[in-house]
């Protein structure tokens, strides 16, 4: 199961560095979200995998008896897949505006912050 | 659960609540201001507490560490934690005079009051994944006041940002995964025990690297720079004061946590790579800063110039350095948050921020030249201000590890900051105004809200320059803590005996 989702982490992150090479900012920013599971898949498996076993404790008990899944990765998944996500849509409404104003997507042509000249 | 730890956190969210809520009123600047003035306060409670104490720990929700969610403060924290409000402090008052009602409505006291609490988080957080949270927090603030004004420059600036940003974040959570799955903790002081026993060090400096390098662009180091100067002189004077002071910073405080606590298991490796990162981005800053002729453009290429100072102390990891380090934090702070609202009256004064279309304010408002050449100066290391002796201490700390190199690169990135001052001094105060305008202080709108921030931290920079005694104790009672944190690990995980 391990190696199963470390290749899957391999792949996504070598799609992400593939779309985010690219000039438009709408496929770096899809190349972004594919990262940002990536690394959400890192710390899941980074925390082991005992599948079938969930942690809960029995009546009478202070603790789970035998291996059980590790609860700590997936509160911090859970947390860090919130966080991505409100970045994630704050991202897409900004390249939206930058859209808008700035009328390309093409990150190239964005220069009116750094213009290429320097007026004198 | 200690109040102390909390109420610097607590109080600018509560701020930023009711700030939110008065939004479209006059009320919602000075609730900031009285916001930021209680969390000064505060954290000058803290900071007696802390130099009483030591190192102070809490745990939130009674949860003993490594497992819950631990608050510490040791020295390094507290005066980051004071040193963030005095600034916070600074700015709210001077965005009395800065931010328009337009502004205001869309929640910027708000965003700013968060701001802060995220910056103030992340110095006193005990554990890694609480930092990933605060500098979310931190990220999601400046994201807003960065586009405020929804502009073009805001969102192409905004873009470069939010985009280079985005990717160390992610950086910095797979790092914390790696991390997590090598040692089983993220607590700073289990981890500084833990890290020992790692069977694989060669992984450890791996993930060592991730963070250098997710950290790295927070702290805009060579090579990952390039957010910085594309974003910092868009936003209103305000905003980019306070980025330009905290945030960046928030970086180099990581960077020192993390490799002085934790990664200290293959010096030889990583802080030969800081070395060099540190040189080349004290190179590259200068040079970049020489090239701009926009006064806000040379001031965000001279932070990081000055970064680049901040990383040798750390880099050298002799108490020297880190004495060097962190007192080199401390005046930087308060000298480039300064030089930028400074940057704010000359535009309102003279109509503009590109210094070869304005000029002559040494003529008609001397007091604000005076104003300008002390945090200048100090920038470039003149003595006796703070600037000088944050340079002498890390050029003494070079010079004591005979890298003559080093040494020679550091004195000369000071003398090419001068040549930066002199330009923005000789094009925007000496030369007449190419428009024949005399812009008088007089006529500047809420004079006092925008003079008295300034002034105050031009005072505070020659308070640290006149009588920097106190300040250089300090800071090497700061690198006793960082260099042997028997006392942090103590003070959050008890007594191991």
């Amino acid at each position: 199961m391990e190696q199963l989702l470390s290749i899957l982490i391999g792949i996504l992150v070598a799609s992400a560095v593939y779309l985010m090479l690219a000039r438009n900012l709408l496929r770096f920013l899809f190349g972004l979200i594919l990262l940002s599971n990536a690394a959400n898949l890192t710390i899941f498996v980074a925390g082991r995998l005992t599948p079938g076993a969930p942690p809960l404790v029995p009546d009478g008990m202070d603790a789970p008896i035998g291996d059980v899944a590790n609860a700590l990765p997936q509160a911090l998944v859970l947390t860090a897949i919130v966080i991505g996500f409100g970045l994630f849509a704050f991202a897409l409404i900004l390249a939206f505006r930058a859209y808008q104003s700035l009328g390309t997507l093409n990150t190239d042509d964005m220069r009116v912050a750094e213009p290429k000249e320097i007026k004198s | 659960m200690s109040w102390y730890l909390t109420l610097p956190l607590i109080i600018p969210f509560m701020a930023a609540i009711i700030a939110y809520l008065l939004r479209s009123s006059p009320l919602g600047a000075w609730v900031s201001i009285i916001g930021s003035g209680l969390g000064l306060i505060a954290s000058v409670v803290l900071m007696a507490v802390v130099l009483d104490a030591g190192v102070v720990a809490g745990q939130m929700g009674n949860w003993p560490a490594p497992f819950g969610i631990t608050l510490v403060a040791d020295l390094l924290s507290a005066v980051m934690v004071l040193i963030t409000a005095i600034t916070g402090f600074a700015v709210a008052i001077y965005a009395l005079g800065d931010i328009n009602e337009r502004q205001a409505k869309l929640g910027y006291h708000a965003l700013f009051q968060i701001l802060l609490a995220g910056v103030t988080g992340a110095f006193l957080t005990g554990d890694l994944f609480n930092l990933y949270v605060w500098f979310e927090v931190m990220l999601i603030a400046s994201f807003g006041l960065l586009i405020l004004n929804g502009g073009k420059e805001q969102i192409d600036g905004g873009v470069k940002y939010v985009a280079l940003n985005l990717i160390s974040t992610i950086l910095f959570l797979t790092g914390i995964g790696l991390l997590y799955g090598m040692t089983g903790t993220l607590n700073f002081a289990d981890l500084a025990l833990k890290v020992d026993e790692v069977e694989n060090q060669g992984l450890l400096t791996v993930v060592a690297m991730m963070f250098m390098v997710a950290f790295g662009v927070k702290a805009a180091v060579f090579p990952l720079f390039f957010w910085l100067p594309a974003a910092y002189h868009t936003p209103s004077f305000s905003v980019s004061a306070v980025f330009a002071g905290l945030l960046t910073k928030v970086g180099v405080y990581a960077l020192i946590r993390m490799f002085t606590m934790v990664f200290d298991h293959d010096i030889g490796f990583t802080h030969t790579v800081l070395l060099w990162v540190a040189c080349f981005t004290m190179v590259i800053g200068v040079l970049g800063a020489a090239a701009q002729s926009d006064f806000r453009k040379i001031l965000s290429f001279h932070i990081i110039s000055q970064i680049g100072y901040m990383i040798l102390g750390l880099a050298l990891m002799t108490p020297l350095a880190l004495v060097g380090a962190v007192f080199y934090l401390v005046h930087h702070i308060i000298v480039k948050a300064n030089l930028f609202l400074i940057a704010g009256i000359a535009k309102r004064l003279t109509g503009g921020t590109e210094v070869y279309q304005i000029g002559g304010l040494y003529k008609s408002a001397p007091f604000l030249a005076v104003l300008f050449l002390i945090p200048a100066f100090s920038l470039a290391g003149f003595p006796p201000l703070s600037g000088f002796w944050a340079k002498y201490i890390i050029v003494k700390a070079t010079l004591d590890l005979e890298m003559w190199f080093v040494a020679f690169i550091a004195l000369a990135v000071g003398l090419m900051t001068i040549y930066s001052m002199t330009k923005i001094w000789a094009e925007a105060f000496w030369k007449p105004h190419p428009d024949g305008i005399e812009p008088e202080l007089k006529t500047l709108p809420n004079k006092a809200a925008q003079i008295i921030p300034v002034a105050g931290l031009a005072i505070l920079t020659i308070i640290i320059g006149l009588n920097p005694e106190p300040f250089v104790i300090f800071a090497e009672r700061t690198t006793e803590q960082l260099l042997d944190p028997t006392a942090y690990i103590t003070a959050v995980l008890g007594d191991p005996s």
